[in-house]
């Protein structure tokens, strides 16, 4: 069954969504048209699920359409996304001709009818070279970690992304110096998808013996791909030190993906340093696989996200609000989820990890208390819901440039 | 004498924050952007975390004395940023040079360029708001104390901190609609309470009691 606006308020409230509605009145007349790059997988693709509908039940006529490509230009756009976020690639003169071509393809084929054109991430920026023909309202909405980029690459994306009428960014470590606005918008959990929403407790219960896990002992749980970066070989030195002192075991559950050949090695060191320890549940979850992803965090103690770095890690957020305490990483936006002491802890080592994971199976009233506020803190300002209003004032922002304080008459 | 009887219309703001893509690792960089950056910026860091909802209440509400304690270890002049008084000041001119002036000798007189951690500098934003009518509107005296309850923070915060520092009113909104309305006593009474000193649910109580 379709998710309504009245869903969400049963979630946060009519305060919010009178708001939202309120919000909606000043932009209903313009017509708002998001482009990316693939209509599956990934969080932009998951977002945009399911707030255009939301768009639209608000009155919005919000549209989603997608770019085309070849494996070619995929592969050019896999090396610029892992460049822009600061590894290391070698960037060829014929694949920036490759991302110039497919871009003069699309610029060819795709129809741009919204008034505000919504482009998301590096992919389609190029739509950018219809402007002069066009006109229309342009914002690049750029989901992922480009603080500090591959300078070649930034340097090739830039005089498009500096032709827009606005930049969003999820965080200010993001933005760079330029001459056009930019905009913080954190991205947001649907508290109504699969991954998110309540669970029935024989559910959570079924799914754990499924894994075999034991739902009478406690769990420690990080939901990751297995890839360096989130350092599960660390979570499970971690989880070591934690059983020198409690009774506990760990999850560690991921999707893999075939063309990721890194995955499939890290993947193999977990398990070779899992492989004597039953208590220990490495689970290569396979795609589509929410609800079950829903249900270990429901179903474990202690969430972790002990990542080295990090983008925003949304993770936080969903483990944060299934009332779950989160020990996190304190890298780039763990920072913003997790009050430490407050709805998680940070750290910065294995040790750290351990520590706090002791502390809080010894005390299941801080268990308690930091769940509580961190899903108070995620209703505040990580759900959906706050995306759209966010989404709103940014469409009204585009009719008043250059004003900081803006003066809506009412409607 | 005669007074304005105009009905008073609570308006609420809503905001995003805009990134200037400025950022400081030191203090010398911070002065540098103190100097530059719009006064939206320095009201930004010095307010808006008495909009947002606390666990508990914050060691530091200013960015810039919160940066200074957690990312360079400077704790005297995170006290002394800390202890810049918002109500002295009727303008950001002022603001920011009372900002500047304390940051300014700390930088020269410390002999040290303490630098933060990659990934913790000091980013400046600022916010563009949307100011639009609540819907609530106060025909009168009696009526504005009644109606007082039900009207949200983010209402309260405009037209007590934004409409007095950033829009360079002489008073909040409520002090100056009471008074154009003859209670001047009352006007006086709601502008001698210290917005920067309590919450903002505490804020409206305390204008609420006074109401009569």
């Amino acid at each position: 069954m379709a998710v309504t606006l009245a869903d969400y308020e049963k979630v946060v409230g009519p305060e919010v969504m009178d708001e939202i509605r309120t919000l909606a009145g000043y932009v209903r007349h313009k017509s708002l048209q998001n482009i990316n790059s693939t209509p599956v997988g990934g969080g932009v693709a998951e977002i945009l699920t399911r707030m255009i509908p939301l768009l639209r039940e608000l009155g919005v006529d919000a549209t989603w359409d997608v770019i085309k490509g070849n494996e070619a230009f995929y592969a050019v756009t896999k090396a610029f996304h892992n460049a822009l976020h600061g590894h290391p690639e070698t960037i060829t003169p014929k694949m920036l001709e490759v991302f110039r071509e497919n871009t003069a393809m699309n610029l060819e084929e795709m129809k741009l009818e919204g008034d505000v054109l919504f482009i998301h991430d590096p992919q389609p920026a190029g739509l950018i070279d219809k402007k002069p023909t066009i006109g229309r309202q342009w914002i690049w909405r750029c989901h992922i970690d480009v603080s500090n980029p591959d300078p070649a690459v930034w340097e090739f994306l830039r005089p498009w992304v500096e032709r827009y009428d606005a930049a969003v960014f999820s965080m200010p470590d993001f933005a760079r110096e330029m001459p056009i606005p930019q905009f913080r918008i954190a991205p947001s959990i649907d508290p109504l998808s699969d991954k998110n929403r309540d669970l029935e407790p024989e559910v959570v219960r079924g799914v754990l013996e499924r894994f075999g896990i034991d739902p009478e002992r406690p769990v420690l749980t990080q939901i990751s791909r297995f890839d360096r970066l989130k350092d599960p070989l660390g979570v499970i030195e971690s989880y070591r030190m934690v059983r020198r002192h409690c009774d506990c075991q760990l999850v560690l559950a991921g999707g893999g993906a075939d063309d990721d050949p890194e995955g499939a090695e890290v993947l193999r060191e977990v398990e070779e340093a899992a492989a004597k320890d039953p208590d220990i549940h490495v689970l290569l979850l396979p795609p589509f696989s929410d609800l079950e992803i829903n249900a270990l965090v429901r179903g474990s103690t202690i969430v972790f996200q002990k990542s080295i770095r990090e983008g925003f890690g949304l993770t936080v957020s969903e483990g944060l609000w299934k009332g779950k305490p989160v020990i996190g990483g304190a890298v780039g936006g763990i920072r913003l989820q997790i009050i430490n002491g407050v709805t998680g802890f940070l750290i910065h080592s294995p040790e750290g990890a351990a520590n706090r994971a002791v502390e809080l199976l010894s005390n299941p009233e801080l268990c308690r208390k930091l769940g509580e506020n961190g899903q108070r803190y995620v209703r505040e300002n990580f759900l959906i819901t706050r995306h759209v209003k966010d989404y709103l004032l940014l469409m009204l922002a585009l009719d008043h440039p250059g004003e900081r304080v803006v003066r809506l008459a009412g409607i | 004498m005669t007074h304005n009887l105009a009905p008073f219309a609570f308006h609420t703001e809503r905001r995003l924050v805009v990134l200037t893509g400025r950022k400081a690792r030191n203090l010398e960089e911070l002065l540098a952007h103190l100097g530059e950056v719009s006064g939206s910026s320095i009201f930004y860091h010095t307010h808006h975390q008495y909009l947002a909802h606390h666990f508990e209440t914050p060691v530091f509400h200013s960015d810039f004395s919160r940066w200074a304690s957690l990312a360079l270890l400077e704790e005297a002049l995170a006290e002394k940023l800390a202890a810049i008084d918002l109500l002295a000041f009727s303008s950001i001119r002022q603001l920011r040079e009372a900002i500047i002036a304390t940051i300014g000798p700390y930088a020269k007189g410390n002999g040290r360029r303490q630098e933060c951690m990659p990934g913790q500098e000091f980013h400046f934003s600022e916010s563009k708001s949307f100011v639009m009518p609540s819907g609530i509107v106060a025909a009168d005296i009696p009526d504005f104390f009644a109606k007082l309850p039900g009207v949200a923070n983010t209402s309260i915060y405009f037209h007590f901190f934004e409409a007095r520092l950033r829009l360079g009113r002489e008073t909040n909104d409520f002090s100056a609609w009471l008074a154009y309305r003859g209670a001047e006593d009352l006007a006086r009474a709601i502008d001698r309470l210290n917005p920067y000193r309590m919450s903002l649910d505490e804020l409206r109580d305390r204008i609420a009691r006074l109401g009569p």
